[in-house]
């Protein structure tokens, strides 16, 4: 397998297209965050990639994850399968896989994704030999690492 | 042949010819390098230029053999380095069409625009130098800029307009990126105290008609500041001749070394004008209170200068004027419009800025519908081609465009027409290689 195949797997194609989790009106304003929901909006000033993505908690777990976004198909992908991810986490849990799959994209290839924990995430490890990409596939990471710490705190 | 305002020779001469572009290459190391295990086809350099080897042994020659502070000290290697250092500027002076004293040394374009908006900015405040009241701006004054502009053309005089109260207007483009010349006539007015703009557009190609710019910006007494950053390394510029007010340049885009550019003034406006950094170099008399300034360019050279750079900058421009800047307009013109052909050609392509026929520099900026551009850039990078994704600083242009990026491929004097097909050739596939189908939208 190519650099670049590594990079763009089937599976990472097929999130782009499906985009789990993308039904958020864009016009939804953070102000009407109720209780246990948290909405954080990040964009990569680079390229001009932007994701608003809003969690929900319900009785101690990740609660459904809603997002909107443009961006590259690894940005895209990411997100799609963080909010599959996601689904039924309790927020520590949800912590330690943010902590993991930030660990492998910074690794330059060095770190080895746990499979068990990343799921369908661990086909984004190609993305941690292309430096340039990184910020693509942590954007909707860090947006759901806000959103969690807003949720909580509400 | 097209001629251009502002063009200083007007012979007609031919286009580079395959044979001397290929001979030119020669000269630029690092273009004969694999990326990713293909030749490297460099198609950024409305980025950033390649250097060739008389710019860089330019620089090593001045260091070994020249090295002193200039403007200082009377020994003899402060002399040498002086006049290496005052030489560069006769010779980036000439480049352009100005006397040398008009050509300031900045560290870039987007410092040279800093400069004259900070310059407005202290004659804002009450400066008491003679003449700075005519750069004064406040409330009912209007700064206009266009829709196309680079965010270094742009954001400086947001800055500006916020500090004085002084309001931004814009010209805005048409759906083919050219300006709206009818809503330039109409928002050039009394009030009008600065009219900015780009030469040429680093994202749509197009060549801003700027005798019709300036005769307005006559009309209505308004300052004119041309972008030059995409034109001085492309065609024959003449400054003088174009009547505008000043310009700003970058040398590492014309293949001169980072962190030297130029700002051009009318001589009795560079004079009249209040310095922006103050210090060391750039003063006659100093007492416990305050200083006295020395007349541009010096003005505005407070501190050490960046000497190496301005004397490889010199050497570029040399290479440039050897090779013929007509000639090399020609060369990337043909190229821009076998680019903008061969985009046209490919299914799902929609390209910025004017169409295949029309006038555009040897720059082409495009949309992949269904692909964002860092995945068609990733794809061309892994098959050793380098363009610019995303903004390339003009926010604006793009969100007027509905866009949030774009792909750019650009060339220069080394480009081959054989680089723009392998270029062409691989951006046939990108869709494809996405898994978009034929005729589905983004």
């Amino acid at each position: 397998m190519s650099a670049l195949e590594a990079l763009y797997q089937q599976l990472i194609l097929d999130h782009a297209k499906a985009r789990h989790g993308a039904d958020l009106a864009d016009t939804q304003e953070s102000a009407g965050c109720r209780p246990g929901q948290g909405r954080s909006h990040q964009l990569n000033p680079v390229c001009g990639d932007e994701i608003t993505l809003q969690l929900n908690l319900n009785g101690g777990t990740v609660d459904g994850i809603h997002w909107h976004g443009d961006g590259c198909a690894i940005s895209m992908a990411s997100a799609s399968v963080l909010t599959d991810l996601a689904q039924g986490l309790e927020p520590d849990a949800l912590r330690a896989l943010i902590a993991h799959f930030r660990d492998v994209m910074r690794s330059r290839g060095r770190v080895e994704a746990d499979e068990e924990l990343l799921g369908d995430a661990a086909a984004l490890s190609g993305v941690s030999k292309y430096p340039a990409r990184v910020k693509c596939a942590m954007l909707s990471w860090v947006a759901a690492e806000d959103a969690l710490s807003q949720a909580l705190a509400g | 042949m097209s001629v251009l305002p502002g063009h200083t020779g007007l012979k007609p001469v031919s286009a580079l010819t395959h044979a001397e572009v290929l001979r030119v290459r020669n000269d630029f190391p690092i273009l004969g390098q694999t990326v990713n295990g293909k030749p490297l086809v460099y198609l950024d350099s409305g980025a950033t230029s390649q250097k060739p080897t008389t710019v860089l042994d330019a620089e090593q020659e001045f260091y070994e053999q020249r090295n002193a502070a200039v403007h200082r000290g009377a020994h003899s290697l402060a002399v040498d380095a002086t006049d290496a250092f005052e030489a560069a500027r006769a010779t980036v002076a000439r480049f352009v069409g100005v006397e040398e004293d008009e050509l300031v040394w900045t560290a870039n374009a987007t410092a040279a625009l800093n400069l004259l908006a900070y310059a407005f900015s202290n004659a804002s405040v009450g400066d008491s130098d003679t003449g700075a009241g005519r750069f004064a701006l406040g409330p009912g004054d209007e700064v206009l800029v266009t829709e196309m502009e680079h965010h270094a053309n742009l954001v400086p005089w947001q800055e500006l307009c916020r500090r004085t109260g002084a309001a931004l207007r814009y010209i805005p483009v048409d759906d083919d990126g050219d300006l709206r010349l009818e809503e330039a006539d109409r928002l050039i007015t009394g009030r009008t105290r600065i009219l900015a703009f780009t030469h040429v557009s680093n994202v749509l190609g197009v060549i801003n008609p700027v005798e019709t710019l300036v005769a307005m910006a006559r009309r209505a007494g308004a300052l004119v500041v041309l972008d030059a950053c995409q034109s001085a390394p492309h065609l024959p510029l003449g400054l003088k001749a174009l009547d505008v007010d000043f310009a700003v340049f970058s040398g590492h885009k014309m293949l001169g070394p980072t962190g030297i550019g130029a700002l051009y003034g009318r001589r009795e406006l560079l004079n009249a004008m209040p310095p922006f950094l103050t210090g060391g170099s750039m003063i006659t008399t100093v007492t416990m209170e305050r200083a006295q300034y020395l007349p541009a360019p010096q003005r505005f050279e407070a501190g050490t200068q960046p000497v190496s750079q301005a004397v490889a900058f010199g050497s570029a421009v040399n290479y440039l004027q050897e090779t013929g800047m007509e000639r090399i307009h020609q060369w990337e013109a043909a190229l821009g419009q076998r680019l903008v052909c061969g985009l046209a050609s490919i299914d799902g392509i929609r390209i910025l800025g004017p169409a295949a026929g029309r006038a555009r520099a040897g720059l082409v900026a495009f949309d992949v519908q269904g692909v964002h551009a860092h995945d068609v850039g990733q794809y061309l990078d892994d098959r050793g081609i380098a363009v610019r994704v995303g903004h390339h600083c003009a926010q604006p242009l793009h969100r007027r465009l509905g866009l949030t990026a774009s792909t750019r491929a650009s060339t220069y004097l080394y480009t081959t027409a054989d680089e723009v097909d392998i270029f062409l050739e691989a951006v046939g596939k990108v869709r494809g290689y996405f898994g978009v189908s034929r005729g589905s939208g983004s």
